[in-house]
């Protein structure tokens, strides 16, 4: 799957499109953005809620949409030295 | 060759297409010459009377060798129009002004509001460079007259 | 400590409200991410992986409690109550609102503070000698010629876009305590011949892909002359810095393709020229400013004596503090290096506690170290009695100060949108392998320095045992390398061989530091039984 994510123009925060012009801080809100993904960030950037949004490839899980690389499963977690701060505490970091 | 779009200078802007540094190891009498970021602003010294403008490319916002040449020429005492081209923003200005850059001809042209803003914010500066504004160290210790 | 005028005072503030309209422009849609990243990053704001980030300047390490205080407040109102200090002696907030950030600088220019030049293509905050001031072993103060070079780069309009970043570091003793010949350029303050102060320098030195060691450019700058050679080492770089790739812009890349002896000569040529511009401040400025660094009212005749009896205490008197040039004075290091933490960060409530140790003990003054810990550096030892017990209450009496867990590490994949692996997830396991305080003390000085890439913030070619993580197919991995320094006998660590996994590399630091406490001889450091018996012994304990 397609899932776009970037951060919060004017907070910063991690988000993930969640459909239409929605953005969740929740992974598990994450939609397939499919091949309308390139079409979708334009529209997004364009729209200033998100600090350049980009695409990563993902897959469904039983914990929900889950981004393939590492990196992303950090964004979508919070840092996982603080997991006090963490936003989506049931993200797997090391394996999907 | 790029019409300016600001100008601080009491003659109009000069409108002579100007050439290529290198053509001036030839020979040339050109009064106008432009020169590219990885050229060496020192070949034009020995020629500097016979220029009016010097135009200095800015290919990319962020190659500032021109910084460097606008600064050579006028600290050789180079008095003709210094004119910044290419992909000159807003947020540079303020720097360009310092170095010596009286004339702009930038891609896309700077909202003139923002222009006036960007120098307006910093009353002084700490250096002291061809503009001739008394660096703050020099307000700091007023030499007796 | 160097204090605003109003044309200091009147910068900061003018930089707040460019700043805010700048923002502005970025919520309004005029500039777009591309124009406004080299805006925000000219004042520390990044776009981490969270969140966005803001460095804030510590000019050369030295801080007021009232600054310190604002720290504190910062981490409170807009953060998430902590901070992360930085191996240039900055700070460093990981959780910021972009809409808040002008306030935020509102906040600090109250306290002559800033976030100026922090990042970007320009001369970054000038790094010093974090016992600048206070050491029994410094020639001379070397902060007032840092303040100087920080007034002459800020917003230096030549400078502002430059291949790549540019670091400075100074120093004044024969001990090196800021890494200096690993900086784009490092001063070393010198007595010349006739006894008068000037300054060596050492251009193209750096961390980063390609790890280099300064060399001598010039062995006596004379303090009039400052400005004018730092201008001409500034323009030669400028002007033929490579600019074609990124990881060949830095300084040291020219210097190393050129040769020192070409630079060397292109700088004074171009040095013989700015001294006809006048364009350097009199000697009267570099006298105005020292006369903010002079020594506080130190108490006279105070006896050395320190009661020992309570064993931790004295653990951590033998550890953590530093000898002062004043007879009944000490130097003070705060570790923030606890167990199983995260190197370098504090919360609001710690950062308030070290302001207040300052305030009643230090003089009002605390200085941030590039191995991320904090110095109170002028303190009476009568009193460290009672700092100790305060630090401890607050956690911040680890006495670990140079030991293996006092470690270098850079924030990494947990923060960093740059990071291939996460450090500080080794640093905290290896900091628990070696809990121990009788362990460490008898592996002695041990700089233990950890990045999680190949841009070396965690400075892991410059450690006695360095870790580098890198991105094995997707999978974290963590490469171990030797025989490393930052200090004054600087060198580059060398990798070992095949990387390990988190757990192995924890691993791999206790069989190197095993082969050391086996073959090391009397009065070695692992650092000087590595350059003894070389990387094979290591190596066969490793792989076999």
């Amino acid at each position: 799957m397609k899932i776009l994510t970037g951060n919060d123009l004017k907070t910063g925060d991690v988000v993930w499109w969640a459909g239409d012009t929605r953005w969740s801080r929740h992974l598990a809100d994450a939609v397939d953005a499919g091949a309308e993904a390139e079409a979708i960030l334009k529209r997004e950037e364009a729209a200033l809620r998100v600090n350049v949004p980009y695409i990563v490839d993902g897959k469904q899980t039983d914990q929900g949409p889950m981004p393939l690389h590492i990196k992303e499963r950090v964004r979508a977690f919070g840092p996982t030295v603080r997991p006090d701060l963490a936003i989506n505490t049931s993200i797997p970091i090391l394996k999907t | 060759m790029a019409e300016p779009q600001i100008i601080y200078r009491d003659e109009p802007a000069v409108t002579d297409t100007p050439v290529a540094l290198t053509d001036f190891a030839s020979g040339s009498n050109a009064a106008a010459v432009r020169i590219e970021p990885g050229e060496d602003a020192r070949a034009l010294l020995p020629h500097l009377s016979q220029i009016k403008l010097v135009e200095i490319a800015f290919p990319a916002f962020g190659d500032g060798r021109g910084f460097s040449s606008a600064q050579i020429l006028r600290e050789a005492g180079y008095v003709g129009e210094l004119r910044a081209t290419g992909d000159v923003l807003v947020d540079q200005f303020v720097f360009l002004r310092r170095c010596g850059f009286d004339s702009f001809a930038p891609n896309s042209p700077l909202n003139e509001d923002d222009v006036k803003a960007a120098m307006s914010f910093f009353p002084d500066f700490y250096q002291k460079t061809s503009d001739g504004v008394a660096a703050i160290w020099a307000q700091r210790h007023p030499v007796a007259s | 400590m160097y204090q605003y005028d109003k044309y200091d005072q009147a910068m900061v503030d003018a930089r707040v409200a460019e700043f805010r309209d700048q923002v502005r422009r970025r919520l309004d849609g005029s500039l777009s991410e591309d124009q406004f990243k080299h805006l925000r990053l000219k004042n520390g704001l990044y776009l981490q992986l969270h969140a966005y980030m803001l460095r804030v300047a510590i000019p050369y390490g030295t801080l007021s409690s009232k600054q310190m205080h604002m720290l504190a407040h910062i981490a409170r109102t807009y953060d998430k109550g902590y901070g992360h200090f930085t191996t240039r002696q900055n700070i460093q907030y990981n959780w910021i609102n972009l809409e808040q950030t002008p306030d935020i600088l509102a906040d600090l220019a109250t306290v002559e503070m800033h976030a100026i030049q922090t990042s970007g293509n320009c001369i970054r905050n000038i790094s010093s000698d974090h016992f600048a001031g206070a050491a029994a072993d410094e020639i001379a103060d070397p902060r007032p010629w840092a303040e100087l070079l920080r007034q002459w780069s800020t917003f230096h309009p030549e400078f502002q876009l430059l291949p790549r970043k540019f670091k400075i570091a100074v120093i004044a003793s024969a001990t090196d305590r800021a890494a200096m010949r690993l900086h784009d350029i490092g001063i070393e303050l010198v007595n010349n011949a006739d006894g008068v102060l000037g300054a060596k320098f050492f251009v193209g030195g750096g961390m980063g892909r390609t790890p280099m060691i300064a060399p001598c450019i010039r062995e006596f700058v004379p303090a009039e002359e400052l400005i004018s050679y730092s201008e001409a080492c500034l323009r030669v770089y400028n002007r033929y810095g490579r600019r074609d790739n990124k990881y060949k812009a830095r300084i040291k890349i020219l210097v190393h393709e050129i040769g020192a002896d070409e630079y060397r000569r292109q700088v004074e040529e171009e040095f013989a020229h700015m001294k006809t511009l006048g364009l350097i401040p009199p000697v009267a400025e570099l006298e105005r400013i020292s006369a903010f660094f002079t020594d506080p009212a130190f108490e006279q005749g105070l006896s050395d004596d320190i009661d020992r009896s309570d064993p931790d205490f004295a653990v951590w008197v033998d550890q953590n503090t530093h000898k002062h040039k004043t007879p009944g004075y000490v130097s003070v290091t705060i570790s923030l290096k606890p167990e199983g933490g995260i190197p370098g960060d504090a919360t609001a409530e710690q950062i308030d506690l070290m302001a207040d140790l300052a305030e009643r003990y230090a003089f009002d003054e605390l200085r941030v170290t590039h191995t991320q810990n904090i110095v109170l550096a002028h303190v009476r030892k009568a009193d460290l009695y009672a700092i100790w017990q305060q630090l401890d209450a607050a956690g911040l009496a680890t006495a670990n100060l140079d030991l293996i867990s006092d470690m270098i590490a850079c924030p990494g994949l947990d923060y960093c949108s740059l990071a291939n692996a996460r450090s500080i997830p080794v640093a905290q396991k290896i900091s628990q392998r070696f809990a121990d305080t009788g362990r460490q003390r008898d592996l002695g000085e041990l700089k233990l320095k950890i990045s999680g890439c190949i841009n070396a913030c965690g400075h892991h070619h410059a450690g006695h045992i360095g870790i580098l993580g890198v991105d094995k197919k997707g999978v974290e991995n963590f490469q171990l390398l030797l025989g490393g320094s930052a200090a004054e006998d600087v060198s580059i660590a060398k990798i070992v061989g095949p990387g390990f996994d988190e757990d192995g590399i924890v691993n791999a630091v206790e069989t190197v530091t095993n082969v050391y406490l086996g073959a090391r001889e009397q009065g070695e450091r692992f650092v000087d039984t590595y350059r003894r018996i070389g990387m094979e012994p290591f190596k066969e304990a490793l792989y076999g």
